[in-house]
């Protein structure tokens, strides 16, 4: 490795960073995540079924994977919406908006759950007008679809607000000088465009959704078989020290996210490649 | 201080940029490395100047082994294509960089170094742009102040890399000739890169011309122009119109233009290539003699101080370009569909073996 | 970097032909308002208000309480180790991955990203199956009399996961954009390596470092899901400020829980705005000479 760059650059520096960077990357990465690769591998393949498969565990899969598939997709239209409005429009307090998109990065996620259930339970801010009409929020799986909007919000946001900043105007006048009204355009132009980075926001709001927990557990009223997410579940399993059954539980977790990570990365491969036709 | 580059091969993967490359640059001459992008040349060029190391081959200054000197120790002056200024640095601390980060030492005192730059500015004629930082610079400010940078410690060697590509055709213009003066004042050896042929006829001493990281010719810039070794130079250096044809033993015939080439006496009926450029053919209503063409005229087309003219020719499909100096246009008036003959003044026959 | 600035500008100029109705204008906006309302406004706004239900001198004292305090300190002990060990490892990622081209980088950013995919829960866990009582080195540690999980070395390690990739996510794609030329040159003048990071990278990526600083610092100071696993949650002991905020929470102390979760609200906003301003920082010094004018 080490005469490959030297070969091909005379900045110095490669065998060292790339020694540190390896060593550090094992170390604090790969080492601890192969504890848990390796755990699950000592146990039998019908202790870990047996541990994966459980009702109350499939449920808890279909609530958090359910939930957060619902959230990104809301921070989907959504997040398209705020990226269009911040990036074509002009009013009052955008630069201001514009800078508070991404507060769900800077905020704690204990802050977070605290504060939705409080703006959500029945005498918050918001649910003393939606609980007469029958809309419970806090401590339902709706609690959980909130907190997943909260967290996922700005990511579609972030990855659509660029491509339309690069868009080239020029595309829409000559859409218009084609006949095409502006809907038209929207659809047939500028979606297409869009869809990449749309997708790649989506599935990154979805993975953060999927492995969330502070913020869902103050909201999420945690009920077995109802609304308790899957790393709530892990906690519980420890708590009980059923070391087994976390550490099965998530490695189903980590296989997601590496999917995930996967899917992530072929579709920004593929936005790249939208992007430089 | 003379280069010496011998034998230098690059490869970048699976694409072969230079192909055993040798080349001598003598002392105090201003060289251009001439050829179309990806040829090979910037990869030269940064094989002398250190940032790349060949594969095989080496690279002498003076005669001395430099091969694996560091870029630091080789004292190069490199000008890059973008100039690299330092863009949090005013042009003064741009310019002075190369003498602060010298060991104590060898480090000239603070008044030194003002001096220096003071110097350095005035030559590159931007004394008041000192506190500016490069953003604040045309392109043309900016390839002077890099300029200038590498002239600030002294170098043996100046390099640089197309130093007029990304600006403007007047500030190239310029910019160019201002390099020359500036060559002929302090004479220290300089390559320089460009893919522009008329830059480097007009700027160097030599002119190296490159192709597929191989070098196709060097020599004089008339050498090259007028003497072209290959039918690539011919084709670089400037509009060529080309005559297929077969030669036999030292004969070409080329549709209805006849060449002795006594170099090819010993070719016996291969095909072959006449080559001619387009300011080498002559214009008249009457034939000449029995080596005029005859043509018709397909399209008259004014270029700034010429005028070219499209020739359709029996058995010549692509047909010829003819550059005419304006008052010989004037005294001819051709007219569109009009039969004329030509008569090529120069004509250069290479045989198949050469093809583009 | 040109070309961004004259988009900006067009799109201050553009209008007519290719922009919507006012009307469909005003009703976009409204509605990305409200949602951004509902969704990041209301629950922000309501920190400050409930922490500030009963009155300021409740306020202060809910902050004053020792285990508030030993809380901030432990946090703050935290972030303080963490944030120089990531912020080291980022320059020299950013450095190895923007300066030089190897087999195998694109795997490598891969991998430096993994900690972001990688549920709170988890990454907590897999310290507990290594430290942990049952774990690899459980045993061992015991005998030892060491202590690494539900104790602080333990949320160190954890916090050291979930921040790992921030610096360096930042710092690579500003690297890369910058390209090698200013460090090469620096090179031929003369430069030994240091001489040239300090002098001629390290300006131009110092925005960079401090946007990564700021997000990593965050999400240390903030980090719940994975402290949450292995801190144990003793009070005044391996309590940080985020498992503070549960404990009074789940106390049903709700002022006191929100007046310390108004600190790590202040600490966003402070966060956002160091943010927006080296964001800002770091365009203006991508951007070409037109802006500076």
């Amino acid at each position: 490795m080490k005469a490959i760059g030297k070969k091909q650059s005379v900045l110095p520096g490669f065998g060292p960073s790339l020694g540190y960077t390896v060593f550090y990357l094992s170390f604090v990465v790969l080492i601890p995540l192969s504890a848990l690769v390796f755990k699950t591998a000592s146990l039998s393949w019908s202790e870990f079924l047996a541990a994966v498969t459980a009702p109350r565990v499939l449920a808890s899969y279909r609530v958090t994977f359910g939930a957060s598939l619902l959230a990104a997709a809301v921070n989907g239209i959504f997040g398209v919406l705020v990226a269009w409005v911040l990036v074509r429009y002009r009013f009052p307090g955008k630069k201001l908006i514009d800078a508070l998109v991404d507060l769900p990065f800077a905020l704690p996620t204990a802050v977070a759950g605290i504060t939705l259930s409080s703006v959500y339970a029945a005498n918050g801010w918001v649910g003393r007008y939606l609980e007469p009409r029958g809309v419970k929020v806090a401590f339902t799986p709706l609690g959980i679809l909130v907190a997943m909007i909260f967290i996922g919000l700005p990511f579609v946001v972030r990855t659509v607000q660029p491509v339309l900043e690069e868009l080239d105007h020029e595309i829409e006048e000559a859409a218009s000088c084609l006949g095409a009204n502006r809907w038209q355009t929207f659809h047939r132009i500028l979606f297409p465009t869009m869809l990449p980075a749309i997708l790649t926001g989506f599935a990154l709001a979805f993975a953060r959704a999927v492995g969330e927990y502070g913020s869902i557990i103050f909201i999420a009223g945690n009920m077995p078989m109802v609304s308790e997410i899957t790393p709530l579940l892990i906690i519980t399993k420890l708590e009980q020290y059923d070391y087994a059954g976390a550490t099965a539980i998530a490695s189903v977790m980590l296989l997601a996210s590496f999917l995930l990570l996967l899917a992530i990365n072929l579709l920004q491969k593929w936005s790249r490649r939208h992007a430089e036709q | 201080m003379s280069i010496t580059v011998s034998n230098v091969s690059k490869s970048f993967g699976d694409f072969h940029a230079l192909k055993g490359i040798d080349l001598e640059v003598p002392s105090g001459e201003l060289v251009a490395l001439l050829g179309p992008s990806g040829c090979g040349k910037t990869t030269l060029l940064r094989i002398i100047a250190g940032l790349e190391t060949p594969d095989t081959g080496n690279i002498l200054f003076n005669g001395e082994e430099a091969t694996n000197r560091h870029v630091r120790d080789r004292q190069v002056g490199f000008v890059f294509q973008h100039y690299a200024l330092f863009r949090h640095m005013t042009v003064f601390d741009n310019i002075a960089f190369g003498l602060t980060v010298r060991p104590k030492k060898t480090r000239p005192s603070k008044k030194e170094i003002r001096e220096k730059v003071h110097t350095l500015l005035k030559l590159i004629q931007v004394e008041q742009m000192a506190d500016r930082y490069p953003a604040q610079l045309s392109g043309g400010q900016r390839q002077r102040v890099a300029l200038a940078r590498a002239l600030a410690v002294e170098p043996q060697v100046l390099l640089l890399d197309e130093p007029f590509g990304a600006l403007d055709a007047k500030v190239r213009l310029e910019l160019r000739r201002w390099l020359r003066r500036l060559h002929d004042e302090i004479h220290v050896t300089s390559v320089f890169v460009t893919h522009d042929q008329e830059e480097a006829l007009e700027v160097a001493d030599r002119i190296v011309v490159m192709n597929q990281g191989k070098i196709e010719q060097q020599g004089t810039p008339s050498e090259v122009y007028d003497r072209p070794a290959t039918p690539f130079v011919f084709d670089f250096l400037g509009n060529v119109n080309l005559f297929q044809g077969r030669v036999h033993e030292g004969t070409a015939k080329m549709g209805g233009l006849v060449v002795e080439t006594p170099e090819h006496a010993g070719t016996r009926n291969a095909p072959a290539v006449g080559y001619v450029r387009s300011h080498d053919i002559e214009i008249e209503r009457i034939p000449f003699d029995t080596a005029s063409l005859a043509a018709q005229v397909h399209g008259v087309v004014t270029v700034g101080p010429l005028v070219r003219v499209d020739l359709k020719l029996p058995g010549n499909v692509e047909g010829i370009e003819v550059d005419l100096s304006r008052d010989v246009a004037d005294r001819l008036d051709l007219k569109v569909g009009e039969l004329v003959y030509a008569r090529p003044r120069k004509v250069r026959v290479f045989t198949d073996d050469y093809v583009i | 970097m040109q070309p961004a600035t004259t988009h900006k500008a067009t799109a201050a100029k553009r209008n007519g032909s290719v922009s919507e109705p006012v009307a469909v204008r005003w009703v976009l906006i409204a509605a990305a308002l409200l949602f951004l309302a509902l969704f990041l406004l209301l629950p922000l706004a309501a920190v400050f208000s409930q922490a500030l239900e009963k009155g300021w001198a409740a306020y202060l004292e809910a902050l004053r309480d020792p285990d508030t305090i030993s809380a901030i300190k432990l946090t703050l002990f935290t972030a303080v180790c963490c944030v120089p060990l990531n912020l080291f490892f980022g320059i020299v990622a950013a450095w190895l991955i923007a300066k030089f081209s190897f087999p195998g980088k694109s795997f490598l950013v891969t991998l430096i990203d993994l900690p972001f995919s990688v549920s709170p829960v988890v990454s907590g866990l897999i310290y507990v199956l290594i430290f942990g009582l049952q774990g690899w080195l459980g045993p061992w540690l015991q005998a030892h009399d060491i202590r690494i999980i539900f104790a602080v070395p333990g949320i160190v390690l954890a916090t050291l996961f979930v921040t790992f990739p921030f610096v360096a996510r930042e710092l690579i794609p500003l690297m890369e954009s910058q390209g090698r030329d200013e460090e090469e040159a620096a090179l031929t003048l003369g430069a030994s390596g240091l001489q040239t990071f300090f002098r001629v990278t390290f300006p131009n990526i110092k925005w960079g470092i401090l946007y990564g600083v700021i997000l990593c610092n965050a999400r240390a100071m903030g980090e719940f899901g994975a402290v949450s696993v292995v801190s144990g949650h003793v009070r005044g002991v391996t309590n940080t400020v985020p498992l503070q905020v549960e404990i009074l929470y789940n106390e049903y102390n709700y002022a006191a829980a929100f007046a310390v979760a108004s600190i790590l609200a202040l600490l966003a906003l402070v966060t956002l705005v160091v943010k927006t301003v080296a964001e800002w920082k770091i365009q203006q010094s991508l951007a070409g000479p037109d802006d500076k004018r």
